[in-house]
């Protein structure tokens, strides 16, 4: 194999496929990226066995032919090149080694065999349908931030993907929680999606996906079975693992009769949060929001800091209550509203509590209070 | 040179071998005596020396206190059984070959509370600054203005090791330097019922002469690590720069330059904030299969929830102990995204770290702990799915 690439292209595509790799690996070759240069293109493969990448880049192919080298130093070596230079690579006859050519540089990589190298399976992949990339980036940008990372509860480890019925219409929606806040977006149900099944997304998947959604505004081809999902752009494609467990029944924690209705600026609540909680220690994070007709007051106490509070315009025409929440979560859950003004839906102060965007009903959010 | 009766406490003009005020043969002397501040105390032999008190029966017979069978380790053997060879954490039935008429005393540790809380009342009335680092050992700083007693802390020290010695009934030897890791090193060089000083002139040799275990800090893989490089006495590390030192042991390098030209910064600290609550259990005979591995860990979670609820702890890390077969220690951790002190959730992510290592290995010890502790307020906040195991 022989050929030369850009700098600029080759660097776009192993920053993508190069974090897939896993800086720790047990098996030597998962540490290298797959390289194929073939018909004017050069395609780099990445996986972690769960995860798996294959990008495209232009490429003068001298001699077709196809090699592995470690993905990160690979990348360190592409990515201190100086800007604008070409990049030879080449491996001759034997398959141990990869010579990287650029200017007055010269590098020799151990390469593993190809034909080692996994190759994930996709499998029969029968509900396909098309996102709008902003569509796809929306519901993960609004549920990503309330994934669980606690191990023992795996199941939550991912976006819950499925088709649902909202008020009749049918939607494709994305669910996210960690049991103390949980994160609820919906968009039209795309042709295709129908009958597909629920699935679980990993939070890895989740964020690789979202790194080369950063670089797209076309239409992605999103593929899937029970246990496996592909996400399809025009020059990469990713294929994951699904999570194998089972959401738990979300609906039934989204209070619907939360009659005690707090209207408020979210982007002055948003900083004011900010602002009272810098007194709340490192640990709790709690803040309380006092809530009667004359508005919305926050407050937070630590026995080493001292405290704040901070008075709110806001509306809101239900009996006082006070009500305590981990500013950090109710901090994470205003970054996602959109609009001017948000709504708090509440019981009490032990109950869970409804957010929404006054002007859409298209993402739900419920955090659970804390005890101040 | 100053000198010191250890008996009657009297300060003697100049460096005699008797008291000129009792007659003893007990004298301190050491240019320094008057000039050093920071004392390490340990009890002598501590369990053994309580079981003797109790029982003067055994006064002259080896005791070794430790849990009894095939299993058990020496908790500490007494000075007469150490002649014979067994040491503290010596497996029992190694120590019992050594010394066949040892008596045998399994731990009574509510009765060792209770003494080391006596001796602590003693070190009170000397000082606050007292830091406890096990029952049976503390660091006490006598400095200017911070003891309690207006005599010089060498005279104090002598007092206070004779009001154990008579008040308590077990006997101590005390270390005095100007930092704590001599005053420790210091502790251990006249033992038992000892004295011990190391000042500033003489800290630098003291040190060159010993082993590189001897310095805080180093332990037995990082001497392994020295040992490699051909670095086994503290002399070899002293002739290394402050550069070379971190660049072969890392962040660890720096304080150990410091070390072992016998500067240590640390402080004493009185009543360290406790950083971590555990529990653990030996097992009769080695485990290695999952179920009995992990009912043993639901009986600790449980020990482990009790002890937190006590103490008004919760704990947002939890840690799983393990040594095998072949005594290595294995620890591996769990991080949770608010602080428990439940049992369920304790033992939820030790099983699930336990289940990655049972892979066959047979286990001799398993223990369940906690790490950033938090109050118990902020724990275990309400789960939006009330339960917390569903799905």
């Amino acid at each position: 194999m022989k050929l030369t690439i850009e700098r600029a292209a080759l660097l776009k595509s192993l920053n993508h496929v190069q974090s897939v790799v896993e800086r720790r690996n047990t098996i030597p070759i998962l540490s290298n990226v797959k390289i194929e240069g073939a018909n004017g293109r050069l395609s780099l493969n990445a996986t972690d066995m769960d995860l798996d990448i294959v990008e495209a880049v232009p490429a003068e192919v001298a001699q077709p032919g196809a090699t592995t080298a470690p993905a990160h130093t690979l990348y360190e070596i592409i990515r201190k090149l100086p800007e604008g230079s070409q990049v030879e690579i080449e491996q001759s006859g034997d398959d141990s080694q990869l010579v990287l050519r650029s200017g007055r540089s010269r590098f020799t990589l151990a390469s593993l065999p190809v034909t080692d190298y996994p190759v994930m399976s996709g499998g029969e992949l029968p509900y396909s349908f098309v996102l709008g990339a902003d569509d796809l980036k929306g519901l993960i940008d609004k549920t990503r931030f309330a994934i669980s990372s606690e191990e023992t509860r795996y199941y939550l480890n991912g976006i819950y993907l499925h088709a649902a019925s909202s008020d009749g219409v049918p939607v494709l929606r994305a669910v996210a929680t960690d049991g103390h806040r949980l994160a609820r977006v919906e968009v039209p149900l795309p042709e295709g999606a129908p009958g597909m099944p629920g699935v679980i997304v990993p939070r890895k998947t989740v964020a690789e996906l979202r790194k080369l959604l950063d670089e797209t505004s076309v239409d992605v081809t999103i593929s899937l079975s029970e246990t496996k999902i592909r996400f399809a752009f025009d020059d990469a494609v990713m294929t994951s693992k699904l999570i194998d467990g089972t959401f738990p029944d979300y609906e039934r924690v989204i209070p619907a009769d939360n009659d005690k209705v707090l209207e408020v600026d979210c982007k002055s609540l948003s900083q004011a949060v900010d602002r009272v909680s810098a007194i709340s220690t490192e640990k709790s994070r709690a803040i309380k929001l006092s809530v009667d007709k004359g508005g919305l007051t926050l407050s937070a106490s630590s026995p080493e800091n001292g405290s704040a509070v901070e008075e709110l315009e806001a509306s809101y025409e239900a009996g006082p209550m006070e009500i305590g929440f981990n500013s950090r979560y109710l901090m994470d859950i205003l970054a996602q509203i959109e609009g001017d003004a948000a709504r708090f839906a509440m019981a009490d102060a032990a109950s869970p509590t409804v957010v929404r965007e006054v002007t859409d009903s298209s993402a739900v959010y419920v955090l659970m209070p804390m005890r101040v | 040179m100053p000198s010191l009766c250890r008996d009657c406490a009297r300060p003697a003009e100049d460096d005699r071998s008797v008291c000129p005020h009792c007659g003893s043969g007990r004298m301190l002397s050491h240019p320094e005596l008057f000039d050093l501040s920071i004392a390490h105390i340990d009890c002598d032999a501590f369990y053994a020396s309580v079981e003797k008190r109790d029982n003067p029966g055994l006064r002259d017979l080896p005791v070794i206190v430790g849990h009894p069978g095939g299993r058990g380790v020496v908790t500490t053997a007494c000075y007469v059984a150490r002649k014979f060879g067994p040491r503290s954490a010596m497996p029992m039935f190694k120590a019992l070959a050594l010394c066949p008429d040892a008596v045998v005393i399994p731990p009574d540790m509510a009765k060792y509370k209770k003494v080391s809380a006596a001796i602590r009342a003693l070190f009170a009335k000397a000082t606050p600054l007292i830091e406890p680092v096990s029952l049976d050992e503390a660091y006490l700083d006598l400095s200017d203005g911070v003891r309690l007693i207006d005599r010089t802390p060498a005279v104090l020290l002598v007092r206070l090791a004779r009001a154990i010695e008579r008040d308590v009934g077990v006997n101590v030897s005390v270390g005095l330097s100007y930092n704590k890791s001599l005053a420790k090193l210091a502790s251990d060089r006249d033992k038992p019922r000892g004295f011990a000083v190391i000042g500033r002139a003489e800290a630098r040799h003291v040190l060159s002469e010993l082993p590189v275990t001897a310095i805080h800090g180093i332990g037995k893989a990082t001497a392994r690590r020295m040992a490699e490089a051909g670095i086994t006495r503290v002399e070899q590390l002293q002739s290394l720069p402050e550069a070379a030192l971190v660049a072969r042991f890392g962040k660890f390098g720096r304080a150990l330059s410091h070390l072992v030209q016998g500067d240590d910064p640390r402080q004493i600290v009185a009543d360290r904030p406790c950083k971590s609550v555990s529990t653990e259990t030996t097992f009769s005979r080695d485990l290695s299969a999952l179920p009995p591995l992990a009912k043993a860990l639901e009986v600790l979670a449980f020990a482990l929830e009790k002890r937190l609820k006590r103490a008004g702890l919760a704990g947002e890390t939890v840690v799983l102990k393990l040594k095998t077969a072949d005594f290595q220690s294995l620890s591996r951790q769990s991080r949770l995204s608010y602080p428990t002190q439940r049992a369920d959730v304790l033992r939820e992510h030790a099983m699930h770290l336990l289940e990655r290592e049972a892979d066959g290995r047979a286990f001799r010890l398993i223990g369940i702990g906690v790490d950033h502790l938090a109050p118990a307020e902020s724990a275990d906040p309400p789960d939006l799915f009330g339960a917390r195991r569903f799905g």
